[in-house]
């Protein structure tokens, strides 16, 4: 019987003195494994591998992400990460931590995460920015592989910005989730459900106006320098697609 | 505590500007997915356990006295919907407005100077209930309630829905709206002692969505 795994992957980022992004701390453990790949001029782009699947009942996994005033960080996974159902009875956590400061921009952009039959999976995402740091964060979820019943996930995202809280948001679907989670009220059916937040210091005196694009993301700004992108779509494809189609229009 | 109080509270003949609300209900039958009572138990159910939870949780809050100031930010926090967020803060100026020629009370005063806008309706409902002696478990059942018994009565309007089928799907989810208030008034207790923040965040993202899809549709019935 394999035991549970409790594994932290950091990242920090810091301007490199000739107008890139350095990596001082770039350190993984157990199936995190976060590695440096080509970025462009002044941003460093990092890729998290899993090098196990994962995670799997018990495990609690955490990713600590902290971008220093000036640096430009963008984070990516090399592919969607399985919820999985463990010989372990209790749920799994996963545990997101970005900082950013002043003057610092980090692009959140992991791939999906797919929540197998007979999963467990508490995700929290929570992001503490500065009151002038930039911030593009995804998260998407697929309920389910292919014709598959979920299993049990529930997601929370908070994003602080100059230590005020403007979104703090809970969504909790699959067997054991509070009753209507599949209803015309929630999720109505649909099986991929995802938003991505935009936090940028412009947005304070200029928002931009909310709106519902033609396929079906919503602009939502938030009351604070950020907005949410959201939306709900049969599969992982087209949500993908309504995101990526709000996130181009906001420029 | 009076029970009465409660009653007139909770009665659907407050003058709160309730009624020109759906809970989202318009905007999910113009979109066919409330077509009969089965679908609007299922909208109901999912309101409550998202909106419904928050709101109940925001209103007891209120009710055991929390700053409302604090609770507003953390209602706006838990609103991604603009459209949302305005139709909140309306309906709360109106409740205010009832509440204050009601149950006069200096907090409600100090209310309606801090937010000349309107503050979220779940607070304004909190410290109404307050006002009029009711404790936190009383406005965490007004709030509960009322996030499906407005949708319910929206769809009875919208579909020409029979009312008794609309009164057995609410009577239904009485069990729920129990347990609802129960996790509401544990977490507005946490929250006394740890802050706004450890307050429920439950959403629910075609709600967000269909609202601003309704608030720019021209021709509508309800407000939201």
């Amino acid at each position: 019987m394999t035991a549970a795994v409790t594994a932290t992957a950091r990242i920090h980022a810091r301007p490199d003195g000739r107008g890139g992004t350095a990596l001082p701390v770039l350190a993984g453990e157990g199936p995190l494994a976060p590695r440096r790949t080509r970025g462009t001029a002044g941003e460093a782009s990092v890729v998290l591998v899993g090098a196990m699947s994962g995670p799997l009942g018990g495990d609690r996994l955490r990713v600590e992400t902290e971008v220093a005033e000036g640096a430009r960080l963008r984070v990516g996974s090399a592919a969607a990460t399985l919820a999985l159902p463990g010989r372990h009875q209790d749920e799994a956590r996963y545990d997101v931590r970005l900082t950013v400061a002043d003057g610092g921009e980090l692009r959140w952009l992991p791939e999906q995460l797919i929540s197998a039959g007979g999963s467990d999976l508490y995700v929290t995402t929570r992001a503490d920015l500065a009151a002038r740091a930039r911030l593009v964060l995804r998260e998407e979820q697929v309920l389910g592989r292919t014709g598959e019943e979920p299993g049990r996930l529930t997601s929370r995202l908070t994003v602080r910005i100059a230590g005020r809280c403007v979104l703090d948001q809970e969504l909790s679907c699959g067997p054991g989730a509070p009753g209507g989670w599949d209803g015309p009220a929630v999720l109505a059916g649909h099986r991929a459900v995802g938003q991505i937040v935009v936090v940028r210091p412009e947005f304070a005196p200029h928002p931009p106006a909310a709106r519902v694009c033609p396929a079906g993301a919503a602009v939502l700004p938030l009351a604070g320098p950020a907005v949410l992108l959201t939306a709900v779509a049969p599969d992982a494809l087209q949500l993908r697609r309504a995101l990526d189609e709000a996130l181009a229009a906001l420029g | 505590m009076s029970r009465a109080a409660l009653l007139v509270l909770a009665d659907g003949r407050f003058p709160a500007g309730g009624h020109a609300h759906s809970g989202g209900a318009e905007a999910a039958v113009r979109a066919g997915r409330i077509t009969g009572a089965g679908e609007l138990a299922e909208f109901c159910r999912g309101r409550l356990h998202t909106t419904g939870l928050v709101s109940a949780a925001l209103a007891a809050s209120a009710a055991l006295g929390m700053d409302p100031a604090g609770l507003d930010a953390a209602a706006d926090a838990r609103t991604p919907s603009p459209a949302l967020r305005g139709a909140a803060r309306r309906l709360g100026r109106q409740l205010l407005r009832a509440a204050r020629a009601t149950w006069p009370s200096a907090e409600l005063d100090a209310l309606a100077r801090d937010f000349p806008k309107g503050a979220h309706q779940p607070v304004v409902l909190g410290l109404a209930a307050r006002a009029a002696g009711l404790g936190a478990a009383d406005a965490a059942y007004c709030s509960a309630y009322e996030s499906v018994g407005g949708a319910a009565s929206a769809t009875v309007r919208l579909l020409s829905l029979d009312p008794l089928d609309a009164t057995g799907v609410l009577a239904r989810l009485a069990p729920e709206v129990d347990l609802v208030v129960d996790r509401a008034v544990a977490a507005a207790r946490e929250a006394l002692a740890e802050g706004p923040e450890t307050l429920p965040g439950a959403s629910a993202p075609l709600l967000e969505i269909l609202a601003e899809t309704h608030a720019a549709s021209p021709a509508r019935l309800f407000a939201s």
